[in-house]
């Protein structure tokens, strides 16, 4: 029998953790019957909304929206599904405080949750930044007092752009993705939380 | 205050074998998304977005030239608020905001993003018509050649005949008092006003640029900038940059960011970014390990706010 591969393992321990009818079940505990659990789903689908809308506007560039009405019009799909986004955020995070979703060992679904929340600050307030239009240039010179002073500011300068607008498509986003789909996958792994 | 008596559960941590209802994952999520880019749609098509022209230095130079003559003047003799402010842009003995005592994440940095606010927003800028110009290459000559008390003895004189008199007049005024400084400071707001020295300010030795931190700077350094904040309610005063521009919501989820600024000691502290972001730092990091901290960890068992989350499970059990 030869040795096993690095990808037979993944496999067999992606299944183990995740079988099917975990990853995808089509039934919950009684207990998951409440409006309070559509905020979560809200949040996401906010959040591919978000992408997408900023997909479109990257299309033309990040000039575009200040000349076309098409693209402020996308524009507009972006700062509502952000606003959106935020607040299905912060319903679903006190309505899981207030039912201590951490409990039984699902404290790293907290940490999850509450770093994407903390992520997703940085991520909007740098499409803020990337606004080219007074907004920006008055929360960047306004910003930067307090990121210089807790020595974020020196790498990372809220007046430069080009930095900003990579942070704000690439890098940010992409942590915020990777931080939600590892939320997702762990209240799948653990399931959702009991009554107290 | 005690918590409420209810019926004990298996621990947490085990899978639930209790009573099941169905439960479709797919078709919520999809119903959400297209409920939430119909809400979305709907928004954007009422509200839209706001876009204010950015100020441009030409735009500053033309409705405030007294504010823009004075702000190049403390740029060139080194007393303006980016020549003074220390680490990350300036090198300035004990500058910079400290946290507690002398602690400063700020000057222990050092700096990053040099900026010599002379050269960058005045002499530098000069230079490209000084090129074709004889006048300004030899006032600049003239300038750079004198010594340092003497260029200050220059620009302190020529800032407060700008600050008493009339713009146009002043540039032109009395060489032995202002050396070269009028007709400096003549061209280069001819330059402002031309459109000239937002190029120059975001320009450098290479084609593309995406840097403008000279040009907010020197933006920030006049009163134009903030006068027209103030009339768009921005202030830090009046909750600062978790607002936007018009009747829009702006970043709302930085309230308490926000919050510790309108009130003493923080308000009228010096160190008051360092202090405001150091408990920032020490409430987002509680806001994390949340699960870990005796006595927030309890509260959700004294807030009965989730038997309004499961009631119907508790009403099922009870009747149980």
């Amino acid at each position: 029998m030869s040795a096993p591969t690095w990808t037979g393992r993944v496999r067999t321990r992606g299944l183990a953790a995740f079988p099917p009818e975990r990853l995808l079940p089509d039934t919950q505990p009684v207990y998951v019957a409440s409006w309070i659990y559509v905020f979560g789903v809200l949040t996401l689908a906010a959040f591919v909304v978000i992408l997408a809308s900023g997909g479109v506007l990257a299309l033309a560039g990040p000039a575009w929206w200040h000349t076309s009405s098409v693209g402020h019009f996308f524009n507009s799909i972006h700062l509502w599904s952000t606003e959106l986004f935020f607040f299905f955020m912060v319903v679903h995070l006190w309505g899981k405080f207030f039912m201590a979703a951490w409990r039984g060992r699902r404290a790293l679904t907290w940490i999850t949750g509450a770093v994407s929340f903390l992520v997703s600050i940085a991520t909007a307030f740098t499409g803020y930044l990337t606004q080219q239009n007074f907004d920006s240039q008055w929360i960047g010179t306004q910003a930067k007092d307090g990121l210089n002073a807790s020595g974020i500011g020196a790498f990372f300068n809220v007046l430069n752009f080009g930095q900003m607008l990579m942070w704000h498509i690439v890098l940010l986003p992409l942590v915020v993705a990777l931080l939600i789909g590892g939320h997702i996958l762990l209240v799948r792994r653990r399931g959702v939380v009991p009554p107290l | 205050m005690t918590a409420v008596r209810l019926p004990q559960h298996a621990d947490p941590a085990l899978e639930w074998t209790g009573a099941k209802r169905r439960y479709d994952l797919v078709k919520e999520a999809v119903i959400a998304l297209v409920a939430v880019s119909l809400l979305t749609v709907l928004l954007a098509s009422l509200f839209s977005s706001p876009d204010v022209k950015p100020i441009t230095v030409a735009q500053w130079s033309a409705a405030a030239p007294k504010d823009f003559l004075a702000t190049a003047l403390s740029e060139l003799d080194g007393t303006s608020g980016v020549a003074t402010y220390g680490p990350p842009y300036t090198h300035v003995a004990g500058a910079g905001q400290n946290i507690v005592g002398g602690v400063s994440l700020e000057r222990a940095l050092g700096v990053q993003i040099p900026i010599d606010t002379a050269q960058a927003f005045v002499l530098g800028p000069l230079a490209i018509p000084a090129r074709t110009s004889p006048l300004i290459a030899r006032a600049l000559a003239i300038y750079e050649g004198a010594p340092p008390a003497r260029q200050r003895s220059w620009t302190q004189a020529f800032a407060t005949a700008v600050d008493k008199g009339n713009v146009v007049a002043r540039v032109r005024a009395h060489r032995t008092l202002y050396g070269p400084v009028p007709a400096m400071m003549a061209e280069l707001l001819a330059m402002a006003r031309s459109g000239a020295l937002d190029g120059a300010l975001i320009s450098t030795d290479r084609f593309y640029q995406t840097n403008f931190t000279k040009a907010l700077l020197f933006l920030s350094d006049g009163s134009y900038l903030e006068n027209t904040a103030a009339k768009q309610n921005l202030l830090g005063s009046q909750w600062g940059m978790m607002n936007e521009t018009g009747n829009y919501p702006g970043q709302a989820w930085l309230w308490l960011y926000t919050f510790w600024y309108q009130i003493p000691p923080f308000s009228t502290s010096a160190n008051a970014d360092a202090q405001v972001w150091a408990i920032m730092g020490a409430l987002s990091l509680a806001f994390v390990c949340v699960p870990f901290i005796p006595g927030v960890r309890s509260l959700p068992r004294y807030v009965p706010l989730y038997r309004l989350i499961w009631r119907d499970y508790y009403r099922r059990e009870a009747s149980a």
